[in-house]
């Protein structure tokens, strides 16, 4: 069930550019992995839609890259504030793989620690685009990590079933070679919970919304 | 009466948020279904949001079939909002309407700024509709009217029972890198906090040019704002934006609003309608 409180940030750390905020987990069910959370962005007039990227007992960890001034926002907060956390929502991941391998790139590795806890540690193929972005891979056990110009798909291996998240022509290269992946795709989010149609993209042809269809979609 | 803004939630998905509410108003329906605009569709601004999403909707045959059983299950009185590109489409929407009992009234969309608007004025639309059936018929009106009064009292006169103020005001974000239009149809609806002074004048002036009921949005996150729309001259208010970031807003609002009424000495929201326009507390009088 999606519930709505204000969290305190247990801790909020560097991994690479990036910066992992760990909150109390309050009354929050950390749902599956590939949902979703809305957090508010203090200061700004709507939340951000982040994956789940850990969920340590009694807490819920998002990963973020700070592009823009709702990232920036969540990116400065510090210990002891709180902010307003809601969810889960969306659609994760299907979990009956037989042979998961997790690919990802750049700031999509985010929900992968949490995915891989609980698929038991499959193999992870990386992609991001310096040594300090791949930092993040330290975060995400069994990774193969590869740094631009070489590519995730470059490595693929089409035999297994492949769950991945990460930029939109990533998302497609990975369709091209597996066509059973499930894939994690964004949209810009207003609200989360299918109250405001701003996240419509098309789904076999017609248009849905990505929050409550996704964000994870099947590939074919 | 707390209410939604139409557009800002969907009964269906959030049941929990729409039971919060006191009335459950659709998102406007158009008769023919509605694709809506090309994403991007959202853009998040220093004090509000834009929204271009262009009245993605089923159309009325859609929303009767398939919405309206589903929406009356949820036991919370609802409005529909309607919306078309002519005057026949006003007069079509609310006759599909005029006998369906889970209806308790339409709201007249006369307003959207990211649809192409219809060639008649806004009291002749209402003018349309009004023959096609004995609901209360609520007409939403745009702030940005050159004379907003006397558009009032024309929708008045053309036999609206209410006033729905405001509808978003038209907006522009450009993308900081680029300049280029940060939303795909280019111009979106401005709505949110910056909306909240503009949507009191108009309630304001309203108030006083027709004595109708208003409901009154734009902006309104706290119960603080709810008093300050109830005291322009709103008998209900309207909950929108700060939905999407608070869809405990409604139980919270409502709490508020009763602190605040309660701390002037003021019975009810009833006993708060039109103050600003220099009426005494009771607890004063
Ligand atoms: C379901 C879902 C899960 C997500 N999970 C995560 C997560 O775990 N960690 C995380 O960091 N982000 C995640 N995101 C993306 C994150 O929500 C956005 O980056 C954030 O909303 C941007 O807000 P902003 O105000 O910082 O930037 P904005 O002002 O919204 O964007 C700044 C600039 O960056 C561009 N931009 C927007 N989104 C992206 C993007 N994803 N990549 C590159 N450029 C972009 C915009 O066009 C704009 O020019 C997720 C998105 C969705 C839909
Ligand atoms: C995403 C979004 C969709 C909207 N869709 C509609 C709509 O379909 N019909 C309508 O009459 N108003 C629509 N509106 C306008 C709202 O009902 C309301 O008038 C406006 O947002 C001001 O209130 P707020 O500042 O509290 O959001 C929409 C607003 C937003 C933000
Ligand atoms: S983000 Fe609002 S409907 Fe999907």
């Amino acid at each position: 069930m999606r519930r709505r409180e204000a969290l305190r940030v247990v801790a909020n750390e560097s991994v690479g550019p990036y910066s992992l905020i760990r909150v109390e987990r309050g009354s929050l069910d950390p749902g599956s992995p590939g949902q979703f959370f809305m957090l508010e962005a203090p200061g700004r007039p709507l939340p951000r839609p982040m994956s789940l990227c850990q969920a340590p007992p009694g807490e819920l960890g998002f990963l973020l890259e700070s592009i823009g001034p709702g990232t920036r926002a969540l990116a400065a907060v510090e210990p002891r504030e709180k902010i307003h956390v809601f969810g889960p929502l969306g659609n994760g991941y299907r979990l009956d793989v037989e042979r998961p391998l997790l690919v990802g790139g750049g700031i999509g590795v985010a929900p992968f620690p949490y995915l891989s806890a609980v698929l038991g540690s499959p193999p992870a193929i990386l992609g991001f685009r310096s040594d300090w972005h791949a930092e993040a891979a330290s975060l995400v056990p069994n990774a193969e990590v590869v740094v631009e110009p070489t590519l995730v798909t470059e490595r693929l291996r089409p035999d297994h079933d492949v769950l991945a998240c990460g930029p939109e022509p990533m998302l497609e290269a990975v369709r091209e070679l597996a066509p059973n992946a499930q894939l994690a795709w964004e949209a810009p989010m207003a609200c989360g919970y299918g109250a405001c149609y701003g996240c419509s993209v098309e789904i076999d042809g017609v248009l849905k919304r990505l929050c409550v269809a996704g964000p994870v979609l099947e590939a074919a | 009466m707390i209410l939604n803004a139409s557009g800002c939630l969907d009964a269906l998905e959030a049941p929990e948020v729409a039971r919060a509410l006191d009335v459950f108003v659709t998102k406007t329906v158009t008769p023919q279904p509605r694709e809506g605009n090309r994403p991007v569709r959202i853009a998040e601004t220093e004090a509000g949001m834009l929204n271009s999403i262009g009245l993605e909707n089923p159309g009325i045959d859609g929303l009767l079939r398939e919405k309206l059983p589903r929406l009356a299950e949820l036991g919370v009185p609802l409005w529909v909002s309607v919306g078309g590109f002519a005057a026949a489409d006003y007069a079509q929407l609310c006759a599909a309407l005029a006998d369906r009992p889970e209806v308790s009234a339409i709201e007249l969309n006369l307003s959207c700024p990211n649809v192409e608007e219809a060639p008649e004025s806004a009291a002749e639309l209402v003018a349309a509709a009004r023959p096609q059936t004995r609901k209360t018929l609520y007409a939403k009106l745009s702030p940005a009217a050159t004379d907003l009064p006397e558009t009032a009292r024309a929708v008045q006169a053309a036999g609206a029972d209410g006033l729905s103020l405001v509808n978003t005001i038209r907006g522009l974000a450009l993308d900081d890198e680029t300049l280029q239009p940060r939303l795909g149809h280019e111009l979106g609806g401005y709505s949110g906090p910056a909306l909240k002074p503009i949507a009191l004048a108009a309630v304001y002036q309203c108030y006083r040019a027709t004595g109708l009921p208003i409901v009154g949005m734009g902006g309104i996150a706290t119960g603080r704002d709810a008093l300050d729309f109830l005291a322009a001259g709103a008998s209900s208010i309207a909950l929108g934006t700060v939905l999407f970031g608070d869809p405990d807003a409604p139980g919270r609002v409502r709490r508020e609003l009763a602190e605040e009424l309660a701390s002037r000495g003021l019975s009810g929201p009833e006993a708060a309608t039109g103050l600003a326009h220099g009426a005494k507390p009771a607890s004063v009088a």
